[in-house]
């Protein structure tokens, strides 16, 4: 597989990156901005994801919302998101309506300031609170978000605060910290354009150069803090959290090389001969054979600078307590450390992958993503179409020596979730149900 | 406004669109009654295979609710010629193909994704999984009890919680509807595997079953194939299963489901829907689209950009045969009442007057235009094609959908409204906490609040009132 990628830089440093592909009349554009929580000042944790909701709420020639409004009368999908050092925007529309999605992203990123105001402000920060409310603080076991990074970064560090905020400084967030956040990151030469799907690369070329054209280059954004730390924890770190939960759950975090090293993708495959789908050794061991968790996976999270994550998450059977699971976790992963994988684990996790890898390039928008990501991280989107051959080139040798210098005890963070005292328990369950009315 | 930006104040206007149409399928039936259809998408080489076999929940025998899901999620676990469920799952993975079983109201469903050069090598055991299940006792326990476990862990998912309690309060306890798809905790530990098998003898049957292809495939081809993996299975259709819609009541009620300290109260207010092969299918859509189906609709732009109660709230009528209607959101604890009060207005407001040309045109524009992007993946082209099956669809739905929903009129609408939302009878579930919220409730003027645990039962009187 293999997809067509053209780029171009304007004179403002906004890079462009087109990718055609004509079988249905779709096309997505997608914007990312090189910001994210790792950019945020003391005391305002949360600001870029609530700058995210902002981008909705207008622009100099756009409404507040009707920036959604448009794109749906469009016929179009759209949405943004935030993460520790990105943020995205995008839109897929029918391919006769790619100047209206264009127009719109470079209406915000140029002109967005006029349309800020402290009412679309406050409503904004009340939203981004309820969402906080809704995927952390009401949700079981919402909270990993927010400690895993905690535990696994040292407090300085960029990833190591909350990306959602908190309440307090969700509270503290100003229009001057909108106008100065704008400034500073929402500018052309901190952004990648990419269009993928159905166009005219002449016609989608001169579209871009009439919008996002005119808007100027910025100051030079300032440079993150230090990221580097180093391959390992150095010790076995723990963080106990009593939560509304009925059972225990188990987040085991290692330090990993960061996504697009030559060892990333050795650690990618670890962790889906670990984990990746009812065929990985943790499902197998700890779901199947010995029933001690009613389900078990691991992923990496692809962070790109300093270092990756590589995370186990189990969750504990009825009659399984913490430190039985977490005993059970840890065999599996000491017994992969002691005697590796086969090939034929590697070949499993390879395959699986590259099904994942093509069916992610099937709609336009995870194009367009994907080559966001790449030119935003690499300065390279070329790099989607070696993919496959870098897991490919990934051998069990590569995996086993991987795992040795990384899963051992001193690179080991175990976030565990247990039951709060009096949370109604599985005695107080049994019994109880269906017997309704 | 600077210089730049004069070319910015002109808005861009839409070139022609281009054409488009739902990919081609061909439908055959083998000897033995299974129905194949083949959809060609030839952009990637990717196939997903869909089996959709008439053995949904609501082919739940009474007092056996879970039977029909745990009957789908076994069938990998083990067969005739290879009795490991271990090894099948390696089999199926080696070749890079996850195979994902479960049970719908309506159907089950078998499916997994493959590149094609794989397909040859992976349909037989495809078939084999759906045809010549074992169902190993060992399996069936552990299944049961990671059934089990989820049913404990909801009692902590407000979520979950909220959508399980919504169905609870909504359908008469006769109602298949009422218990959960995947069973509740008194009837799953009762399965047995000779249920299981017993189940699957009953329902899945090559006259009740539909194998679906969509992707980089000829129909010749597959049409071998599948003769050559599926042509010793047998059995006619079995009957097809329907349960009762009938509502729990016939008054507005508010049932408060206690989730102490909740910082959010998760909000359902809803009643028993229509079927989906309904006449009035296109109206309902769009009246729904602008009341909450889209991001720029009345229910979401009220609760959430207007008040700021909520992340989001939506409302759908759930497709099946019947579902109900719907809306849902979170919202803040302390504005729990209000916000069921803005949505139980904005139900009453769009069956009181005709939505304005503005509104109805944002709806069937975007499900107008939405719909090519709705089919960029083989598995989407499959899942629709699976819904064609289930609810015995026209062939020529997909190609005619655009048209119907352009035709929809602001009349049709205010139709649709007045005949499918009934104030009267609306549900409202609020999974939350009663310290907060009970008392607001009361004020809402849609009948008494009752509060129950978190499993559903009533709470003594003294416990309630404190």
């Amino acid at each position: 597989m293999h997809i067509p990628i053209e780029t171009h830089r304007l004179e403002n440093g906004l890079f462009v990156t087109l990718s055609e592909d004509h079988t249905a009349p779709i096309v997505a554009v997608n914007l990312w901005y090189h910001v994210g929580s790792a950019n945020e000042r003391a005391g305002r944790t949360g600001f870029a994801h609530l700058f995210e909701h902002m981008l909705f709420q207008g622009s100099a020639h756009v409404g507040a919302n009707e920036h959604f409004e448009l794109i749906q009368r469009a016929g179009g999908t759209l949405n943004g998101s935030t993460w520790l050092d990105r943020t995205n925007y995008f839109e897929t529309v029918p391919s006769n309506q790619l100047a209206i999605a264009l127009w719109l992203e470079a209406d915000r990123m140029g002109h967005l300031l006029p349309a800020m105001t402290q009412q679309n402000l406050d409503t904004q920060r009340d939203v981004v609170k309820n969402e906080r409310r809704w995927s952390v603080d009401n949700q079981p076991y919402g909270t990993w978000w927010e400690k895993l990074p905690a535990l696994a970064f040292p407090s300085e560090h960029p990833f190591h605060h909350s990306l959602i905020g908190s309440m307090e400084d969700l509270s503290a967030a100003s229009l001057e910290d909108v106008a100065g956040f704008f400034r500073t990151f929402y500018t052309p030469d901190n952004a990648v354009l990419s269009i993928a799907g159905d166009f005219d690369p002449a016609e989608a070329r001169a579209l871009v150069a009439r919008y996002f054209g005119p808007i100027p280059r910025g100051d030079a954004r300032p440079p993150l803090p230090p990221m580097d730390v180093p391959p390992r924890f150095g010790t076995t770190l723990r963080a106990v959290v009593e939560d509304d939960v009925m059972l225990p759950r188990l987040f085991l975090a290692f330090r990993s090389p960061p996504f697009g090293t030559r060892e990333y993708y050795a650690a990618s495959v670890c962790s889906a001969v670990l984990g990746l789908r009812k065929g990985s050794r943790l499902h197998r061991a700890l779901v199947r054979e010995r029933q001690v968790a009613a389900e078990a996976h691991a992923f990496t999270f692809d962070l790109t600078k300093g270092s990756d994550l590589l995370v186990i998450d189990a969750t504990a059977r009825p009659e399984v307590d913490a430190e039985a699971l977490e005993r059970a976790v840890v065999e599996e992963v000491d017994r992969l450390m002691a005697h590796g994988v086969t090939p034929e684990e590697v070949d499993r996790a390879i395959a699986l992958i590259q099904t994942e890898l093509v069916a992610a390039m099937q709609s336009a928008g995870d194009r367009a993503d994907k080559l966001s990501m790449f030119a935003t991280y690499f300065g390279e989107p070329r790099l989607v179409n070696g993919q496959l051959d870098r897991y490919r080139e990934v051998s069990a040798a590569r995996v086993n020596a991987l795992a040795r210098e990384r899963l051992g005890p001193d690179n080991r963070a175990f976030l565990s979730y247990v039951p709060r005292q009096g949370t109604p328990g599985e005695l107080e369950l049994a019994g109880s149900a269906e017997t309704v009315e | 406004m600077s210089a730049s930006s004069v070319g910015q104040a002109t808005r861009p206007s839409a070139g022609p669109p281009r054409e488009y149409r739902f990919p081609r399928f061909e439908r055959r039936v083998l000897d033995n009654g299974l129905t194949l259809i083949v959809a060609p998408v030839t952009k990637l080489p990717l196939a997903t295979v869909v089996m959709v076999i008439d053995a949904g929940a609501t082919a739940d025998p009474i007092g056996g609710e879970g039977i029909a899901m745990l009957t789908a999620q076994l069938l990998a676990e083990g067969t005739a010629r290879i009795t490991s469920g271990t090894e099948l799952t390696e089999r199926f993975e080696r070749l890079g193909a996850a195979i994902e079983a479960q049970a719908t109201w309506d159907a089950a469903s078998v499916r997994m994704t493959v590149m094609t050069d794989r397909l040859d090598a992976a349909l037989p055991l495809f078939a084999e999984v759906v045809t010549t299940p074992t169902f190993p006792a060992r399996e069936v326990g552990r299944l049961r009890a990671e059934r089990l476990a989820e049913l404990l862990q909801q009692r902590a998912e407000p979520r979950g919680l909220a959508d399980e309690m919504f169905e609870r309060f909504t359908y008469d306890p006769t109602s298949r509807y009422a218990r959960p798809d995947g069973g509740g905790d008194a009837s799953v530990r009762a399965i047995t595997r000779d249920d299981i098998a017993g189940f699957h003898e009953r329902r899945y049957r090559p006259g009740g079953a539909t194998l679906i292809v969509a992707g980089d495939v000829r129909i010749g081809e597959i049409e071998q194939l599948a003769a050559a993996s599926f042509g010793t299975w047998t059995g006619e259709r079995p009957s097809v299963a329907l349960t009762s819609d009938a509502p729990a009541r016939g008054a507005r009620a508010v049932h408060l489901v206690a989730k102490e300290d909740a910082p959010q109260s998760e909000l359902r207010i809803g009643h028993p829907g229509v079927p989906r092969s309904h006449p009035d299918y296109f109206g309902i859509v769009v009246m729904n689209a602008v009341l909450g189906g889209l991001f720029s609709s009345r229910i979401n732009l009220n609760l959430r950009e207007v008040h700021g109660y909520t992340y989001g709230a939506f409302s759908e009528f759930d497709w099946r045969r019947p579902g109900p209607f719907v809306v849902s959101t979170a919202v803040k604890s302390d504005v729990t009442e209000p916000a069921a009060r803005e949505v139980l207005r904005e139900i009453d407001r769009i069956r009181d007057e005709e939505i304005g040309d503005a509104e109805r045109s944002l709806a069937t524009s975007y499900l107008d235009g939405v719909f090519p992007i709705r089919y960029e993946t083989t598995a989407a082209i499959a899942s629709a094609l699976a819904s064609l099956v289930v609810y015995s669809l026209p062939d020529d739905y997909f190609d005619t959908y655009r048209a119907k929903i352009r035709a929809v009129t602001g009349a049709d609408v205010l139709d649709a409204a007045r005949t499918h939302l009934r104030p009267e009878a609306l549900q409202i579930v609020v999974v939350g906490d009663p310290r907060v919220v009970e008392e607001p409730l009361g004020q809402l003027g849609a009948g008494p609040v009752t509060v129950y645990d978190a499993t559903g039962v009533e709470p003594a009187a003294d416990r309630r009132s404190k």
